[in-house]
């Protein structure tokens, strides 16, 4: 007999679920909406310019191939800190903050977790807004956390149930954790204006919160960074000495090469080393150290002023035609007649649009329109180009006039 | 019967099978089984087992100071009283950081007794072809416990045999009685990348899958891999020689019967510090050298030294 006798089969990852049934469907009219990856006009994956510059810059100099220290690419880190707090930050420029290189934004995200498992003692709950994306609860869970959770998404409305994420943040207990999205909200794709974002800085700060952002998409939602950085320095202005964790899978495309950071700001330097010691601590016994590639790649980007310019283009490039099949799906659904109200498709941000839409009508366009997405009615507007638009309206239109 | 998981080397691979051992191996909490790592090791081992949750984790018996050799009765007898179901870390070949290896014989006999006490081997194999200079020579030991019907994890790396270091390519390999088992056991290991790292990089992967499945480069990759094991066994027996040509008290066989790119010397910590004040070599306290450190034109510097070390420091 086997040791595995006992070991249950694992429930399959829904999203995959959605891509392997498309995979197999044979209509031509074919819509995979369930895809987290960004996709051109044409529905190809894209990979951008600047980055085959850098692979090419990369690729003359004939490096060689040593293993990166514990924390990863200095050149990286320090670039992927400027980014988020912004040059002019004086927490950068202090140098009260210490940031790591991790495995895109799942590795940046679990350092983080098991960093608070060791060393955050006041509490074990980590407050996700309701709902998060799938996999925060399951990291922060093998990291020995507890996950609670506010409110955030108002489905009568599909938009920020502003007053119940306040009540509820307000009862959180002094010394939790609450982590939030920084910008382009996943799964909803709904941020919080300005003005609410400075509300919530107060009331994380009168409540003595400990706050974990996840910034997953700087650049791509709005197509400027600092917009898109806004909250995070922002909050760390107000002296709030957040933790923070950055992808550069959607905005630079580099997915599959795992680039992303983990950051603390500190009191002061000193700090700063000592947290770093021990984050190098809990990175040694994952995986040694990071892989190189990737963030080399970003770095190159980040450092060379050319290439930064032609990055800051291309991002904007990619949240501009987002933005656009937003606003060609809500004018091609006036146009097939519907009455309801979509105005939330174009309020909301980012790659994810949570659409309202039913089980049952998610289950009717898959089933009559060969469209997929997941039974939440969420669907990766990166997947919309302005060949399918038009009939994506037509089939959302029949499922819910 | 066989699957595997791509991991961010060969810490990786330790780590994903470590947190599913933990979860999944003896009923579904092993907090409390039993982990041996050899005494010496590659600290990280250590490490690795205990950031994964486990919190009994023994040594076994290995290396043998005095006679600069396997300790194999040692290792046998932790074996015999190694509670029932207990987990084995295990060097594929060339042992870090002594270089000594069970012979075939001797591997045969530490399977027999992990067979009659259930224990669990646990290969770390970071050195495949980088040993000998032959890539089945180095597997011999994994394989014959396969064809013994073990079931067992095996972690491998590339950093070395490939020179991939920092594209942390690595494959936590799992041998299991049939396909159902393995699936399941696949599913679950899944569900943990899913939590450490969402999925691996690409890039070094590319290479050793194109390099592996390529029959021209293939070969031209075993060639390679040669170059180097043969480098080291020229630094092995080129050491060796000078030693006993300067008449370095003591015996110095070890340094060509040990293999991989790590020697135990044998210097003691005060003998360490004279090389690393006096001479300028930096090595280990423990006495552990990087063979591949060593080049034609140090080798008479480095031989020298030594043989300084031990003539003046006791």
């Amino acid at each position: 007999s086997s040791w595995w006798s006992h070991v249950e089969m694992g429930p399959p990852d829904p999203i995959l679920g959605v891509t392997e049934a498309f995979k197999r469907d044979t209509n031509s009219k074919k819509m995979n909406l369930g895809v987290g990856a960004y996709r051109d006009d044409n529905g190809k994956p894209y990979v951008l310019n600047c980055v085959r510059k850098a692979e090419a810059m990369i690729a003359s100099k004939k490096m060689d191939k040593e293993y990166l220290p514990i924390g990863g690419l200095a050149d990286f880190t320090r670039a992927s800190a400027e980014l988020a707090l912004g040059e002019n930050s004086e927490a950068f420029k202090s140098g009260r903050y210490v940031t790591v290189q991790g495995i895109s934004g799942t590795g940046s995200l679990r350092i983080g977790a098991n960093f608070l498992q060791r060393f955050f003692k006041s509490s074990r709950d980590v407050y996700l807004p309701k709902p998060s994306w799938g996999n925060h609860t399951p990291i922060f869970r093998d990291a020995g956390m507890q996950l609670q959770a506010y409110r955030y998404y108002d489905p009568k409305t599909c938009s920020l149930d502003f007053s119940g994420a306040m009540d509820d943040i307000s009862k959180i207990p002094e010394k939790s954790i609450i982590l939030l999205h920084a910008c382009a909200h996943n799964p909803t794709g709904v941020d919080p204006r300005q003005e609410q974002w400075k509300e919530l800085a107060a009331l994380v700060k009168k409540r003595n919160l400990l706050v974990y952002f996840d910034m997953a998409y700087q650049g791509f939602a709005s197509g400027d960074i600092n917009r898109d950085a806004w909250a995070v320095r922002y909050f760390i202005e107000q002296g709030i000495n957040v933790v923070l964790s950055q992808s550069y899978a959607k905005n630079m495309g580099l997915y599959g090469e795992r680039a992303g950071a983990f950051t603390v700001i500190c009191s002061d330097a000193e700090e700063a080393k000592r947290v770093e010691s021990q984050l190098k601590i809990l990175i040694r016994p994952m995986y040694s150290n990071p892989p190189l590639n990737g963030a080399r790649i970003a770095s190159i980007i980040l450092n060379t002023p050319e290439l930064r310019k032609e990055w800051l283009v291309e991002v904007k490039g990619m949240a501009d035609r987002i933005i656009s099949m937003r606003t060609q799906l809500v004018s091609n659904l006036k146009k097939e007649g519907s009455s309801h109200n979509w105005q939330h498709i174009t309020d909301q941000i980012g790659m994810f649009c949570f659409t309202g839409l039913k089980p049952e009508q998610v289950e009717r366009l898959t089933k009559e329109f060969s469209i997929y997405m997941t039974k939440d009615g969420r669907i990766s507007v990166a997947g919309v180009t302005s060949g399918n638009v038009g009939y994506l309206a037509h089939a959302i239109h029949q499922v819910t006039k | 019967q066989i699957g595997s998981v791509q991991s961010l080397g060969g810490t990786g691979a330790l780590r994903i099978g470590a947190e599913f051992l933990r979860r999944w191996y003896n009923g579904n909490n092993n907090t409390a089984t039993p982990v041996y790592i050899s005494a010496p090791s590659w600290e990280n081992h250590n490490s690795v087992f205990v950031d994964a949750g486990f919190k009994d984790i023994r040594t076994y018996h290995y290396w043998d100071a005095a006679k600069r050799g396997l300790d194999l009765q040692g290792l046998l007898d932790d074996m015999e009283k190694a509670p029932e179901f207990s987990i084995f870390i295990l060097h594929a070949c060339a042992h870090n950081p002594t270089g000594t290896d069970p012979t075939p014989d001797q591997w045969k006999q530490i399977a027999a007794v992990m067979k009659r006490r259930f224990l669990f081997p646990f290969f770390d194999s970071a050195y495949q072809g980088f040993a000998s200079g032959s890539l089945d020579k180095d597997a011999w030991a994994v394989r014959y416990f396969v064809s013994e019907g073990f079931e067992l994890f095996c972690a491998q790396s590339f950093s070395k045999n490939f020179g991939l270091y920092n594209e942390r390519v690595g494959n936590l390999t799992v041998v299991g009685k049939d396909a159902d088992n393995v699936q399941r056991v696949l599913s679950q290991m899944e569900k943990i990348v899913r939590t450490t790292w969402s999925n691996p990089p690409s890039q070094g992967a590319r290479i050793v899958a194109a390099t592996l499945s390529s029959p021209q480069l293939f070969a031209e990759w075993y060639d390679n891999v040669k170059t180097m094991a043969d480098r080291v066994l020229l630094m092995r027996s080129e050491l060796r020689s000078r030693l006993e040509s300067l008449g370095t008290p003591g015996t110095w066989n070890h340094i060509t019967e040990q293999i991989g790119m790590f020697s135990f010397t044998g210097l003691n910590p005060k003998q360490v510090e004279y090389m690393i004040k006096e001479k300028h070599i930096y090595l280990m306290a423990s006495g552990r050298i990087n063979m591949c450190g060593l080049t034609t034109k140090n080798l008479d510097y480095v031989a020298k030294s030594i043989h300084e070390a031990v003539t003046k420091i006791q």
